[in-house]
């Protein structure tokens, strides 16, 4: 439970030692995974065909995505940063990937007549190199010309949203079956693939779930991305490199998003310019519900990866039970403004107990 | 002093408790009009709080305050405002991107039917107030664009615009070149002949020996020497703030000192305002020796500690640690090579506030419980428990926050994670500011112990007491310049007159 109970910073694990908190703490402490049964469980009884593993998939397959951005997002937010560039990174990858698919790399201006195949692996290393490229970008503006992140990820996020559209004049990438002769063929797996029965999307997203959250918490690398977003200064002057931190967790939301954006061109067979449009605000609000605070220090990828989902099951559901669209947005917007009112009250109610208790 | 100045207002029998200390005890002040009445004292010893009741920041827990005769209380501020009573707080309290005449007037704004400020009328106050003060400066320009010394009086512009005929000053000078200086004591002299009456509070012994004409001795909160300026000379002021029977400072621990451990030579930091902040200072540390750095705010003292710890790239100099230069040009390197600094600013600089006790202490060290990528999280913790026994830091839990701890404990923390990093060198920035006593006197113990364990200790203080008592070697610094070297048991007053060398010592013997 302790991966899932991300939202609160009680630890209570090591050495078995626990500290009283009392039963409200508890659940206000394991909120995002309370709301996420409440969630489930109101869709199963109000949506007819909610419980069915078909429907179960597509859920996922919709959640495996923004849980991607929003596991990203969680570091960036963490060490005190924001990245506004994800969507259109995931929309740049996803044209990268469909470019290549369909015409490789043509050496024409060598004078060779001979144009450059490659082969899924290849394809996928290019596109992510592209999204880690950006988020190196995003991490210099931010470390060494000293741009706000706000601004230097909004700079980037319409010079990759640009970039996307000029790759194609505008137009839609169709038909990446891929071609077996270049080994290309079997890019349609990531996105449409599954593995044990669960989609490949949805693999992936584990896997890079399990390998962050390792890294948050196990890693000294970890440790500084909270010390940096809980107080730069003081983590500098405790030796902790604070600009290769900030690159670092640039370049891996860059490599976050550009997973998704192969995951979406795969799924889709097709590469769209406008592939991940406003995907950056669906990955905060993950974020945010998960526990993730937007000033720094604080947030947990399991808490990101049921606040993925709380989010994903509420659109679902919704759509389900017919509930206009626009209505959706309302609910979305209702839920995070509660989630971090809560957020609020745990803290000061948390500071109290553990007052008391050092008055002890 | 001829002819007496009127008593304008007068604090009997004044005490201010805050939540574990006494910060006034039953203090008797008179306050003169048309004269500068001078506050000294260490820190600490009450004068912010004498004066932020004068002014209505805070309240007198016992006691009452007269004003021009009458028994008075000020609510607040404002109602200390509008009964004469200005403050200029040590800290500008300004706005860079507003213009002279709106920083004067900003929350008294001078309006037209209570809605539309009326700017004319403001400029042609503020320019009459600059006159006043024989100041050449446009009421239009913004104040950003002004230098420090200038910001220092429009701040006290903006009291006079509010007909303050008693003006607080509280370390005026701190921030301000020889030159601004004299402006200052100009402007303070006018004021002073037009029946303004003056606080003026500062570190700087020769400044308030030549500028005031009644001086008061704050020491814990009381009032220790009251009385003319005239024939008052350094000595006698160092008597007052310290005191005859000191306060409980370890014993040293008997022991040999070893080797040069720390060498720094020739260290330059070039300040923003012109010339150095650092001026080529050389300096060295032998193992076991407890070396105290004494000096005045703004001498450059913390800064030279900051070079040392590589937060100035644009410094210059070189530093040895056993004779082997240091070219780690990062934090992380030159705590590898044995450096630790115990930051002045605990909050902003020495602590992750939001991180828990167990996070703070391993910050430094995390590598040393890691293997490949992987932090052991069980060694960190067995490292965090020994420390926490080792520092007597008071705890629940280490898994709790730092910030739930008392600000004694809170330093122990800090200290911890110095040490964690086996450090050879300890820099202390202030090391007791803002903990109680009881906390001090444990820390200093520590250092005692740390010492005597071989470690070479280079702190930072203002308070004199605390670098006499404690220090195996007294180096004072002021203007960015070792001015003075002094070893342990040396006289108080040679310490100060180093400290503030443009005064005239004749004057002082």
């Amino acid at each position: 439970m302790s991966s899932i109970d991300a939202a609160g910073n009680v630890k209570t694990v090591i050495g078995g030692h626990r500290s009283r908190t009392s039963a409200l703490l508890l659940l206000l402490h394991m909120r995002t995974f309370v709301a996420l049964i409440l969630v489930f469980a109101f869709f199963a009884f109000a949506a007819p065909n909610f419980l069915t593993t078909g429907n179960m998939l597509i859920v996922s397959k919709h959640v495996a995505q923004n849980a991607l951005l929003a596991i990203g997002m969680t570091f960036v937010i963490v060490a005190g940063g924001i990245d506004l560039s994800v969507g259109s990174i995931v929309g740049l990858c996803a044209m990268v990937a469909g470019y290549l698919v369909l015409y490789g790399i043509d050496l024409g201006f060598l004078g060779i007549g001979y144009s450059l195949q490659f082969n899924t692996i290849e394809i996928c290393l290019i596109a992510l190199v592209v999204g880690v490229f950006i988020g190196w970008i995003n991490g210099l503006l931010i470390t060494k010309l000293n741009v706000a992140p706000f601004i230097a990820t909004l700079g980037t996020l319409y010079v990759a949203r640009g970039a996307a559209l000029l790759f194609s004049d505008g137009r839609t990438f169709p038909n990446l079956a891929g071609n077996p002769d270049y080994g290309s063929d079997t890019f349609r797996i990531i996105g449409s693939g599954t593995f044990l029965g669960l989609p490949v999307s949805v693999w992936i997203m584990v896997v890079v779930a399990l390998i962050a959250a390792y890294f948050a918490s196990r890693t000294p690398l970890g440790r500084h991305i909270y010390a940096v977003g809980g107080n730069e200064r003081g983590a500098a002057l405790s030796g902790v490199n604070v600009d290769r931190i900030k690159l670092f967790v640039y370049m891996f939301s860059g490599l976050c998003a550009a997973l998704v954006g192969l995951i979406i061109s795969s799924q889709l067979q097709a590469s769209h310019p406008a592939t991940g449009e406003t995907f950056e605000l669906n990955a905060i609000a993950a974020a945010v519900l998960g526990g993730t605070s937007m000033s720094g220090g604080r947030g947990r990828v399991g808490g990101t990866i049921v606040g993925a989902f709380v989010i994903g099951i509420l659109a679902d559901g919704l759509i389900m039970m017919g509930v206009s669209s626009f209505w959706q947005t309302v609910i979305k917007g209702l839920v995070i403004i509660a989630a971090v009112v809560v957020d609020q009250v745990q803290q000061k109610l948390q500071a109290r107990v553990v007052l008391q208790q050092n008055a002890n | 002093m001829t002819e007496p100045h009127p008593i304008g207002l007068s604090i009997r029998n004044g005490s201010k408790i805050y939540p574990g200390t006494q910060a006034l005890k039953n203090v008797d002040f008179d306050l003169r009009m048309g004269a500068v009445n001078v506050l000294v004292g260490e820190n600490g010893a009450g004068k912010s709080t004498l004066m932020k009741v004068i002014a209505g920041v805070e309240q007198l827990n016992g006691g009452t305050i007269e004003l021009d005769g009458k028994q008075v209380v000020f609510a607040d501020k404002a109602d200390a405002t509008r009964n004469g009573v200005g403050i200029v707080f040590q800290e500008l309290n300004l706005f860079p991107n507003l213009t002279v005449a709106e920083n004067i007037f900003v929350g008294h704004e001078k309006t037209l039917g209570g809605i539309h400020i009326d700017g004319q009328a403001q400029r042609t106050a503020a320019a009459a107030l600059m006159k006043r003060l024989e100041q050449n400066i446009d009421p239009d320009t913004p104040l950003g664009n002004l230098r420090i010394g200038q910001q220092q009086i429009v701040e006290i512009a903006k009291a006079l615009a509010e007909d303050a005929r008693i003006l607080i000053l509280d370390e005026p000078t701190s921030a301000l070149s020889a030159t601004e200086v004299e402006v200052l004591f100009r402007v303070i002299n006018d004021l002073k002949k037009q029946g303004v009456g003056i606080v003026y509070i500062s570190h700087r012994l020769e400044e308030l020996i030549r500028i005031g004409d009644y001086i008061t001795v704050l020491r814990d909160g009381v009032i220790t020497g009251s009385r003319s300026m005239q024939g008052v000379d350094i000595p006698w002021i160092v008597a007052n703030m310290i005191g005859s029977a000191s306060k409980e400072f370890p014993k040293t621990v008997e022991h040999d000192l070893g080797g040069e451990v720390f060498r720094v030579e020739d260290i330059c930091l070039p300040s923003p305002a012109g010339g150095y902040a650092v001026n080529h200072m050389s300096l060295s540390v032998r193992e076991g020796e407890i070396v105290g750095l004494y000096g005045l705010m703004g001498a450059g003292r913390s800064e030279l500690l900051e070079c040392i710890m590589a937060q100035h790239p644009n410094s210059s100099g070189r530093l040895f640690i056993s004779g082997k230069p240091v070219k780690e040009k990062s934090v992380s390197g030159r705590i590898r090579r044995g450096l630790a600094l115990i930051p002045e600013d605990r909050k902003r600089d020495g602590l992750v506030q939001i991180m828990t006790i167990r996070e703070n202490l391993t910050l430094s060290s995390l590598y040393d419980f890691t293997r490949g990528f992987h932090l052991s999280l069980k060694a960190e913790a067995a490292k965090a428990a020994e420390f926490v026994k080792r520092m007597a830091i008071k705890i629940a839990s280490p898994e709790h926050p730092v910030s739930s701890l008392s600000g004694g404990n809170q330093q122990k923390v800090v200290i911890g994670k110095a040490l964690m990093t086996k450090p050879r060198i300890l820099l202390m920035d202030e090391p007791s500011r803002g903990i109680d006593i009881g906390a001090k006197a444990e820390i200093f113990r520590t250092m005692r112990h740390l010492a005597a364990d071989g470690l070479g200790i280079l702190f930072v203080t203002s308070d004199l007491e605390e670098v006499l008592a404690l220090s195996d070697r007294i180096l004072v610094m002021a203007n960015g310049k070792l001015t003075g070297q002094f070893p342990a048991g040396a006289n108080a007053a040679d310490v100060v007159s180093a400290a503030t060398p443009n005064l005239n010592r004749v004057e002082t013997l």
